[in-house]
């Protein structure tokens, strides 16, 4: 039976290959599928005059209502990810520095562990506990402050996780090699450490981002949503998330198209500014390995 | 008889977790001399010059026991930053700053270490390049990264990037393991110029090395200190039988 067994082997190789081919195609096909149905559904909108700027509509069942924009929800999402990120990317980058360059210490190692189980709470879970915490607060237990802490809470284990890691592929040789120059560890760790491992850090604030501008649920009870513009930091907040959610469950067709033209929005949204960040910090490894 | 005493090691034990990989070494380096340690593989001279400026602390789980003393002082009740100023240290392998160009790893003490004028720093940069033997092949392109050098221009980088600091000890742990004849010739010249103004300490596999570069040989083995000797007498009339067969390459 020798001479069968190339043939057996080919068998098993093609059958692999077309294996894993409708593999890929499953991971694939929700994706695809979501975009095609956004764009059928929402491309329409998305291209309106002022589709990008105009407030959101009220309800409406007349067949011809206008659909208008989403306007507040594209601020709100910029205002509410960038305060998150304020917060979120010197706690998590320092968080991972002391879990990594200290790690001897008990405290560094309670940080990546503390940062695992936080990337595995529902994102349900820390608006309530922001919402709990903030109810004694009532002044502002519905706002852009809390929508943002919310997803600070979000993003900060991701920062955390990604940014330890980053540091952990540079060398010990080069930790040495400071230190032996009589550099401190702080500076060393700061200015010479960090900023090798600075692509993977913004690698890791970049994921943290994309995840928190998709965020809808820490933001029900903390951001609230809103049909205006931002009106300041205590007022509640319009999202993008929260939009989609609240329209794409109303009745009425003008609003379910806009939650449609938003997601098509935030997909877009998230791919050019995913491909353009990652295309950066290609460049800025590239100049740092050396490229000149 | 030996000079001045510029550090000196007094009952020094390195552990690595609770493990000894030097038991109990006196040791005296004399001032601007040239101090060479040889020994089989594994036995604890990397730890005992990684004691000698407390870089041995650096890795997790570790403890030293006993004395250094640098014009007299011990180290160990010092400020760790400030000791390693004073004694710079060249690794066994090249490890370059990759993320910075050939000028910025040279002048990285100085930069890091306090402020100093942009021509001096320039003149500092120059001056290491030169004593470490690599100005000449890199004077067109010190902007360029340094991991665009070759292993041993790279180790010579490491040196010059040592001298910049301008220490008063320098540690070499076996500086030539990644250069060839011509770079190895170049650098022990420079060991020969070096210690017209510092206290040298070098690690090497080398024996000939050892007998071309040194004043003073001290013979490692199993974590103990052997022998140490004018290196003219310890490789001509050592002391103890250890030595001697090392030495001879009669090694059981
Ligand atoms: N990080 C470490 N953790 C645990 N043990 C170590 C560590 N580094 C070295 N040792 C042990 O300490 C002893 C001395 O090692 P050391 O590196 O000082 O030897 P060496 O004389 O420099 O050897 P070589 O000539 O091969 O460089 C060895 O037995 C080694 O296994
Ligand atoms: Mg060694």
């Amino acid at each position: 039976m020798r001479f069968d067994r190339p043939a057996r082997r080919k068998f098993l190789s093609h059958s692999i290959a077309v294996l894993t081919g409708l593999c890929v195609v499953a991971a694939l096909y929700p994706l695809v599928s979501i975009i095609y149905s956004a764009a059928i559904r929402g491309g329409g909108v998305l291209f309106q005059v002022r589709f990008l700027t105009a407030v959101p509509p009220n309800a409406c069942s007349v067949v011809q209502c206008a659909t208008v924009g989403i306007g507040p929800d594209i601020e709100g999402t910029v205002i509410l990810v960038g305060l998150a990120s304020l917060i979120a990317v010197p706690v998590g980058v320092l968080a991972a520095i002391f879990a990594s360059e200290y790690r001897s210490r008990g405290l560094g190692r309670a940080i990546s562990f503390t940062a695992d189980v936080l990337t595995g709470v529902p994102s349900i879970i820390m608006g309530a506990f922001i919402f709990g915490y903030f109810v004694y607060y009532p002044s502002i237990t519905y706002s852009a402050i809390t929508g943002g802490l919310a997803l600070s809470a979000i993003m900060i284990p991701i920062v955390t996780r990604t940014t330890e890691e980053a540091l952990r592929t540079v060398p010990n040789s080069i930790r040495e090699a400071a230190l032996a120059l009589g550099i401190s560890k702080w500076k060393a760790t700061l200015r010479i450490v960090l900023v090798a491992a600075l692509p993977g850090v913004a690698t890791g604030v970049l994921l943290a981002v994309m995840r928190a501008s998709g965020e809808a649920a820490p933001l029900l009870f903390t951001a609230l949503g809103s049909n205006l513009y931002f009106h300041g930091f205590n007022q509640p907040v319009a999202a993008l998330p929260l939009l989609i959610y609240d329209f794409a469950l109303s009745p009425y067709s003008n609003q379910q198209k806009v939650a449609w033209g938003a997601t098509l929005f935030l997909l877009a949204a998230i791919l050019i500014v995913n491909v353009a960040s990652r295309y950066m910090i290609h460049r800025l490894g590239r100049q740092m390995a050396g490229g000149a | 008889m030996m000079g001045a005493v510029k550090l000196k090691s007094e009952q020094l034990t390195a552990y690595y977790g609770e493990k000894p990989a030097i038991r109990d070494i006196s040791l005296e380096f004399p001032d601007r001399r040239v101090t060479a340690i040889i020994g089989p593989s594994g036995c604890g001279k990397s730890t005992f010059i990684r004691c000698l400026n407390r870089m041995h602390e650096t890795a997790p789980r570790t403890r030293v026991e006993g004395k250094v003393l640098l014009d007299g002082e011990d180290i160990y009740s010092e400020d760790p930053v400030r000791v390693r100023r004073r004694i710079g240290m060249v690794f066994q392998k090249p490890n370059p700053f990759a993320t910075m160009s050939i000028y910025n790893n040279v002048s990285a003490a100085l930069r890091f270490n306090g402020r100093h004028p942009r021509d001096y720093v320039d003149a500092a940069v120059v001056r290491s390049l030169q004593q470490a033997a690599l100005w000449d092949e890199v004077k067109d392109r010190v902007d360029t990264p340094a991991t665009s050098l070759s292993g041993g221009q790279q180790q010579r980088l490491c040196i010059a990037r040592a001298l910049a600091a301008n220490p008063e000890v320098l540690l070499m742990d076996e500086p030539c393991s990644a250069l060839d004849p011509l770079a190895t010739t170049k650098i022990e010249e420079l060991i020969g110029q070096l210690k017209k103004d510092y206290t040298v300490v070098i690690v090497t596999h080398n024996l000939q090395q050892a007998a071309r570069v040194a004043d003073y040989t001290a013979f490692f083995y199993l974590g103990g200190l052997i022998e140490f000797a004018p290196t003219e007498d310890l490789f001509e009339r050592p002391r103890e039988r250890l030595t001697e067969q090392y030495i001879t390459g009669r090694f059981g």
